[in-house]
Order: structure tokens, then sequence, then C-alpha cells
């Protein structure tokens, strides 16, 4: 696409990469070349790139769609997602899921997004529910603060907990700040 | 209330100074005798210019500036008229740019583009008097002192000083353009008007070149508060010298860009009975936008292209 069509929001494809164009300024002296400023956003990793355009400059487009998936299981560093429009298999890998991978369990639905028909990042629900496979007990202390330890969860992802939590007990996950809400249900 | 009457609601302080920076831009030139014209807005030719370009109109175009009409005037004998036009110039969307905008143009017999700085001096002081407003004025956060005479800058002065080569020397358009955008003029003092003056010969456009001096153009142009204000020439008279510059801009704008531009003849025809003189185009958003202390060209108009 042309320069001149870029606007905030755009998609873009430099150097071989996906960006957002999180602002683009337009300067121009009266009788002088167009000049284009944009501030680009990795889609991947979120970096920021500042960048200056001139008219005539072409640019390549992404084209960006979001897709429902269903998370099925993992393969090496392969992370197998369904199509839940058309049941078709797709993966993305462990990079580029990064701390996400902690939050992910078989049957889990997220957002997908490819880019073209590649898969480059997901979107996970804000809350996720994880059953505690392994937690020791608290150390005793004479405080009567509260008191936390480590429980690994069923993903591999191991967090702070409250001290009366058991190993089967389900937990309710903020994903945002990958903390501990609360129980949702425990074994009996 | 909708979103739509909301926006306007808030522009109303600025569109109704807008309107009066208008009556007193009338009165301002009525008073010293120049004469309001009318010219079309869709033409059959437009000056070519590499970096402007023109919207289309069934195989005619929306004008891109008066100006090519405003000489055929002046070269029939009307000595001294200004008219205040709409202009469109295709994809120039950004804080100071909107494609569909508004320029004044005014051109007199036996003046020179210094004497159309001055014209502009006057005109500033004129309207920050009518508008009480005196002469050092607030915008965006910092004070403008507009009393006169406004300080001048040579071109070929700011480039050596502020990016170490010579443009009239080694000229260079690219290189010319993109410093001019992003070091010389965001490097001109705020606190001040600036008149940059005296342009290289290749960037003349319309200007005549400096008698004794044939490197440079009698090209000036003011800058107030960060915003290109307004462009005055000593107007080329050279039949033969503006129909070679025309016949150049357009085979590069064909070579470089595809796109065939026209000649205008009848302009080229009137150009050898054209007077000795002045001529400057002023952005009226610009103007506007300085003396309400708006940030961006959406402030001062009702509809833009965003929301047209």
């Amino acid at each position: 696409m042309e320069i001149e069509e870029v606007h905030k929001n755009t998609k873009l494809l430099y150097q071989g990469k996906p960006w957002n164009v999180d602002n683009a300024e337009f300067v121009k002296p009266g009788k002088g070349r167009a000049i284009y400023r944009l501030r680009l956003k990795n889609l991947l990793d979120a970096s920021t790139l500042d960048i200056t355009f001139h008219s005539g400059d072409k640019v390549e487009e992404a084209s960006i769609t979001n897709q429902e998936m269903q998370y099925l299981y993992k393969e090496g560093d392969h992370y197998i997602f369904m199509n839940t429009a058309n049941f078709e298999q797709t993966f993305i890998t462990e990079a580029q899921l990064g701390e996400k991978i902690n939050f992910l369990k078989e049957g889990t639905l997220v957002t997908m997004q490819l880019l073209d028909e590649r898969p480059i990042d997901i979107t996970i629900p804000t809350f996720v529910e994880l059953s505690v496979v392994e937690t020791g007990t608290a150390i005793k202390t004479a405080t009567v603060t509260a008191q936390t330890k480590s429980a690994r969860l069923e993903t591999g992802y191991t967090i702070d907990v409250p001290a009366f939590i058991k190993e089967g007990d389900v937990l309710k996950i903020d994903t945002r700040t990958g903390s501990y809400v609360e129980r949702l249900s425990t074994k009996k | 209330m909708p979103a739509e009457g909301e926006r306007l609601a808030q522009l109303k302080n600025n569109l109704k100074r807008r309107a009066q920076v208008y009556d007193l831009a009338r009165e301002f030139f009525r008073g010293r005798g120049f004469l309001e014209v009318e010219t079309p807005v869709r033409v059959p030719a437009i000056a070519p210019e590499i970096n402007i370009v023109p919207v289309e109109s069934e195989g005619w175009y929306l004008t891109t500036s008066p100006e090519l009409h405003m000489k055929r005037l002046l070269a029939a004998g009307y000595s001294q008229i200004f008219q205040i036009s709409h202009c469109f110039r295709k994809g120039e969307r950004g804080r100071l740019h909107n494609p569909e905008f508004s320029l004044l143009e005014w051109y007199r017999s036996q003046a020179n583009y210094m004497d159309m700085m001055s014209d502009t001096e006057q005109l500033l002081t004129m309207l920050t008097r009518k508008l009480r407003m005196g002469s050092i004025i607030h915008y965006q956060g910092h004070e403008i002192d507009l009393r006169l005479p406004w300080p001048r800058l040579d071109v070929r002065q700011a480039f050596l000083k502020t990016v170490g080569w010579d443009p009239v020397e080694y000229y260079d358009a690219r290189r010319f353009d993109n410093d001019m955008a992003t070091e010389i003029l965001p490097g001109l003092p705020f606190e001040r008007p600036a008149v940059l003056m005296d342009y290289p010969a290749p960037a003349a456009s319309l200007a005549r070149l400096k008698p004794g001096n044939p490197l440079v153009a009698e090209r000036a142009e003011v800058f107030i508060g960060g915003l290109e204000l307004a462009n005055a020439y000593s107007e080329l008279t050279d039949r033969a010298e503006q129909t070679r510059r025309f016949a150049a801009e357009i085979e590069q704008i064909e070579r470089e860009q595809g796109r065939k531009i026209p000649m205008p003849e009848s302009f080229i025809e009137a150009v050898g009975n054209m007077p000795e003189s002045g001529g400057i185009a002023l952005g009226m958003e610009r103007l506007v936008m300085l003396l309400c202390d708006a940030a961006s060209i959406d402030e001062v108009t009702a509809f833009t292209v965003d929301n047209i």
C-alpha cells in the first residue's frame, strides 16, 4: 500500500515483522516533500520503533484476523490449537506464547491472531481455572499475618497460595498478574 | 447531544473568530485599495508542482491555488487584487493539513517579495489589534512577540548554521526538503515569527531569480509558532523562463510519479504581460489557528475530510 494510505492502527509488515501503527504524523512544507513519521508497535513483542517515510514510499499491509481457537495439547515446543469454526488444527510455538503457557490447559478457548494464515499470538481469558497438583505445608510462624506457600498447578506453573490450599483444589487465577484470586472448589 | 452536535458546539468560539478574521482581512485589503476577485475552483490546468498532487474532476482539476488565474488578471492590468478561495491538495491530511483548505492570496504590481512580507506584518498587526490580543500573543503555551519588524533569515545561512551544508552551492531537493522539515523549521525560535528568504534557485517555483545573484530566488516564507503561514514571491514575468521551468517540472512529474500534467497554456500566454509584481499565499486555517490558540486544523474547520 502507499504510505499515504497509512493511518493510526493500520497493521504493517516491516522488516519481516508485523507492526501496529500507534501514531502517524504528517509533516509537509507547502512546496516540499511530505514526510510521514510513524510510531510502530511490534505485534509480537510490543517493542516500539519510530520510523520516517516519504511520499511515494510503499509499505506492506499486514492483514491480521482474529479466530477463536481451542487449545488441544502440547507436542515438543509446539502448542496445538483447533479452529472452532472449521476444526482445522494449527500450532503456535512456546517462544511466541511466552508466559501465556502458564495459563493454558487443554480445552481452553482463546482468541488467536493470524497474520495471513500464520498464527502470531493468542489472547487468553483474564481469569482461568487451574487445579493444584502439588503443594507442601506452610511453615508455621508465631505471627498472625496471612501465611502463604507455593503450589504447582496442572500447567506446571508455580504460584503463591494461602496456607489452606490443598492438592486437588481448583483455583481462580488472574492471567494479567499471574496471581491467585480465590479457591473455586476443594477436593472432598 | 449527539456526537456531531457536541463536536460542533465546542468549535463555536473558534468558528466565530474565524468569521471575524475573514471580515477583518477583507477590511484590511479593501482599505488599501485592493479589489476582491473570484477565480474558478475547477480548472483545466494547474501549476505543475512535483510535491502538490491535484484532485481530478472529470479530466479537469480542483484548483491547488488561485495563483494562475490571479496572475492573468494582473497581466490584464488589475494592479492590486486579493481572494480567499478553497483549494484542494490530494492526500494532505494531518494536524496542520486538510485536503480542502482556504488560501488568502494577494498580488500587487510594482512590488517584490519583501513588500509582500511587509503586507503580512501589517495584516497580523491589524488583526491582533482589532481582536484586542496585543502584540504579544499566547500560542500553545508560549508567548509570541509579534512586534515589527519580524526577524529575516537567509535560507543559505540557516542551513549552514543548522545542518552544515550549503543548499545554494550544492542543491539536493530531497535533502533540502528533509532538512528543512526536520531540522531548520523545528529549530526556529518559537517566541518570534521568522521570515526565511532567498531560496535556492531550483526551489524557486514561480519566483524570479534575484537580480545580481541568479543562484537564489526571490522567495520568502513566514513561520509563526511552528506554523508555515505564507509563501511570497517576486513574480517571474519572463515567459520563456516560466515555460522552461514548467516543462522541466512536467517531465519530472511524469518520470518520477507517472502523473501526466498539462502545460497551463493560457497562463503562459499571460506571463509576458505581467508587470513587475509581488504575490503571496497565506493559509487561512493556519492564521485562524494562531489567533484561536488552536493546536490542530480540526479545531478551526467545521467539517474536515474525516467528518464530512
